[in-house]
């Protein structure tokens, strides 16, 4: 049995990873997600969430919001619209977005509700990224 | 014949705008490189996205969903890309006339990206929905994003039934082709013409393969959205720089036509005065 899969990160403009990886963690909109390698064949669509590569004894994470991933057998791709790696997120950006989210949510208009929620949801994920 | 004072004007002002437009050339030249590198940049996450695409609808064969059929609405909304400025040849004109051939003032909604572009059609009667002219200047995949999302919501609230994406296509630094493509509903027949997929290993959907259909489809028409967005930025440079070196050249060569004449009219007024001044001292002697 294979120990690792091969991992490709690509973004919209630019290839964002590329590696070999034993063990993956991500979120879905289903919930969140282990796999290891000679997972079963499967597509799922990512939700905002910490992206954990571990590879060997090393953990590296990302900052993962949007896109799809793409299971198969010995290779996973992640379609990723929005990914970022922790030195490339503003902290205090993000701090304020999730002021201006949480401030939307109370004043409660209803369809940027939606909205408002997954960039409070983004928000939250890159600073929790950041403080680790 | 036109005076020695008159011609020189004349070529000193020929003289400026050449400079102007050979400097014009040089920026749009480097403007091209860095548009071609991010239209590079973009191709893998696309081919990948185009992939997956095929092999969600190769798979889950004919099924009904609402991106992938007729809602009923004969309005069509047309995303143009032109540019802001002008002086690129004939790259805007190319995209108007291929809108302006295509779809009737009548039933059309132009989503207008770039003045030029927002300019020609609406003299032409059209009716402009929405401008994002900003856009153009640099474009960043968040816009796609935000600009796919409000043509998406009129597709699915029945404003309109066909969503359209008017661009020039950069074929090379020379060639650039106005091309018009079909966002939405999806062709799925055009789409599996050209796709070789196993169909026989199995692949799991989560959630369901109509709901991944229902995110996927959105994110590919962002995704194409950016892709024209990089190719349009990269055609209106390579036009440009085009027009520019044309410009350029034209300059030259009514500078040397300039020159000449300005020389045969200094010869001229020379002869003229060594003949008055030779007649002036026979009359003398």
């Amino acid at each position: 049995m294979a120990d690792s899969m091969k991992l490709k990160i690509v973004a919209p403009e630019r290839i964002f990873y590329e590696g070999e990886s034993s063990f993956l963690e991500f979120t879905t909109t289903e919930g969140d997600m282990g796999i290891y390698p000679n997972h079963i064949p499967l597509t799922a669509i990512i939700a905002p969430g910490i992206l954990r590569i571990h590879e060997n004894d090393t953990i590296k994470e990302a900052a993962l919001m949007s896109g799809f991933i793409e299971i198969l057998q010995d290779s996973v791709t992640i379609l990723a619209e929005s990914v970022e790696w922790p030195d490339e997120i503003d902290a205090n950006r993000a701090k304020e977005a999730e002021i201006r989210a949480r401030r939307r949510i109370e004043e409660g208009s209803g369809i940027d509700m939606n909205r408002a929620e997954l960039a409070l949801k983004r928000s939250l994920v890159r600073q929790r990224l950041k403080h680790i | 014949m036109a005076s020695m004072r008159d011609i020189k004007r004349r070529r000193e002002s020929v003289a400026s705008t050449g400079q102007i437009t050979k400097a014009m050339k040089l920026v749009s030249t480097v403007k091209l490189q860095k548009a071609k590198a991010r239209a590079e940049s973009n191709k893998p996450y696309f081919t990948m996205l185009y992939d997956t695409i095929c092999s969600v609808l190769a798979r889950t064969g004919k099924i009904d969903h609402r991106y992938l059929k007729d809602n009923g609405s004969a309005r069509k909304a047309v995303l143009v890309l032109t540019s802001n400025r002008g002086l690129a040849g004939g790259y805007n004109n190319n995209i108007v006339k291929e809108v302006a051939a295509q779809f009737t003032p009548e039933d059309t909604d132009i989503y207008a990206l770039g003045k030029k572009g927002l300019e020609g059609l609406s003299r032409k009667g059209y009716h402009i929905v929405e401008d994002y002219s900003e856009v153009m200047n640099d474009p960043l995949y968040a816009d796609a994003i935000h600009i796919g999302k409000n043509v998406l919501a009129s597709y699915e609230n029945g404003q309109v039934g066909e969503i359209y994406l008017a661009y020039t296509n950069f074929k090379n630094t020379v060639v650039q082709e106005p091309k018009l493509i079909k966002l939405l509903p999806i062709d799925v027949e055009e789409i599996m013409k050209d796709v070789e997929i196993d169909v026989l290993t199995p692949m799991n959907y989560e959630p369901e393969a109509d709901e991944a259909l229902d995110m996927i489809i959105p994110k590919y028409m962002n995704n194409i959205i950016y892709g024209a967005f990089v190719e349009a930025v990269a055609s209106e440079n390579g036009a440009r720089m085009q027009a520019m070196d044309s410009a350029t050249k034209n300059a030259e060569d009514m500078i040397a036509d300039l020159s000449l004449k300005y020389n045969r009219a200094r010869q001229g007024s020379i002869t003229q005065e060594l003949t008055e001044i030779i007649a002036g001292a026979e009359a003398i002697s």
